[in-house]
């Protein structure tokens, strides 16, 4: 199952395969193993790629019923077709969205919003890359769907608690979109 | 996907023979196993004749999330009861879990409809796989194909669409 939302230009292809056989050096007794592997666009994945990777999954297995597949293997593989800006919340609206797809047991679903801190202190939700580069800091919220809680967070570059807050609550009103257009994807493919 | 749930009876294809165990790929995330001795009329001596690609209708005698799970093609009294090896010929092929379901209720339409059409053998799988197996390769064509299409047709269409083939 594979879901590849675009906020502007930026494009994520996610495939997700799972629960399957696992080898038994990797398998978890009690839990799934949930694997995530980020390709960009062009080059061998890199050391931004294997951090992103790590946090994706351990945003995943927040919501992830792990429990309810002992001894098996998830594994998410993500491929940056291409990138605009606001990468990071693309690949977490993949995730979410492959992981709803495949029908994995999830405790609830999750958003990724960016919010990028102008010069002059503006909030510019899902910005372009020109607006990433400009910013003073670039802050991206996963939300989640039950109670619009915040379930990791992510910041390059400074800014003050306050400003933080408002942007943590600009992204929770964005999450109510990014929710609606879950459902209507999902409607839309069921109703044939 | 399928998640093996114990007493479902499923189609399972025959990936491996060691020793006294077969295992069977049973579209779950782990492969199910089958001892040779849960044949019907299977002894030490009578062993039944399986081969690795082969296709097993049984059911779950063990099938929890912690466990490998385990089939067997007898009941609780050792008769097999249609379970067993599948015949030659027929065609296997996947459908989703819910189709399976309401091919499984009580008095469904589709397989009396079906039945009006050519005589066929059919087996239904819960792990969404099902085998067919009618005179003629054409005709066990048609039969998959209006299966696979019965997911999405209303009864109307479906109604429609075997007329003009019982019309031909």
């Amino acid at each position: 199952p594979r879901s590849s939302p675009s906020p502007g230009e930026t494009s994520v292809l996610a495939g997700l395969y799972g629960p399957a056989e696992v080898k038994s050096s990797k398998e978890l007794a009690d839990r799934a193993v949930l694997e995530v592997l980020l390709r960009p666009k062009v080059g061998l994945p890199g050391v931004l790629e294997r951090s992103r990777e790590q946090l994706l999954r351990r945003t995943c297995e927040t919501v992830l019923l792990g429990v309810l597949h002992p001894r098996s293997a998830i594994t998410l593989v993500l491929q940056v077709l291409s990138d605009n800006g606001s990468l990071l919340s693309c690949c977490l609206n993949a995730a979410s969205m492959a992981l709803l797809d495949a029908g994995l047991p999830l405790s609830s679903l999750f958003c990724g919003v960016t919010c990028a801190l102008d010069p002059q202190g503006a909030i510019v939700l899902d910005p372009t890359a020109p607006q990433e580069q400009e910013a003073r800091a670039v802050l991206t919220f996963a939300i989640d769907s039950v109670e619009r809680k915040v379930v990791t967070v992510t910041t390059r570059g400074g800014c003050s608690m306050e400003e933080m807050q408002q942007c943590l609550a600009a992204a929770q009103r964005a999450a109510d979109t990014i929710f609606q257009f879950y459902r209507d994807s999902v409607r839309k493919k069921y109703s044939k | 996907q399928y998640v093996p749930v114990k007493g479902d009876h499923v189609i399972g294809i025959v990936t491996a023979k060691t020793g006294d165990v077969f295992k069977l790929d049973v579209g779950g995330s782990e492969q199910a196993s089958v001892s040779y001795l849960a044949f019907e009329g299977a002894t030490k001596r009578n062993r039944p004749n399986v081969q690795v690609g082969d296709l097993i209708y049984g059911q779950f005698l063990v099938a929890n999330k912690d466990m490998e799970p385990e089939m067997v093609c007898i009941d609780g009294s050792g008769r097999s009861n249609g379970m067993g090896i599948i015949g030659q010929d027929g065609f296997l092929f996947k459908v989703s879990l819910g189709l399976i379901r309401k091919l499984l209720a009580p008095k469904c339409e589709i397989i009396q409809e079906l039945s009006q059409l050519y005589p066929f053998e059919l087996v239904l799988g819960m792990n969404g796989r099902i085998w067919v197996k009618a005179k003629t390769i054409q005709q066990t064509l048609i039969l998959v194909n209006i299966l696979e299409a019965c997911e999405y047709m209303t009864a109307e269409q479906r109604k429609q669409a075997l007329a003009k083939l019982s019309g031909n």
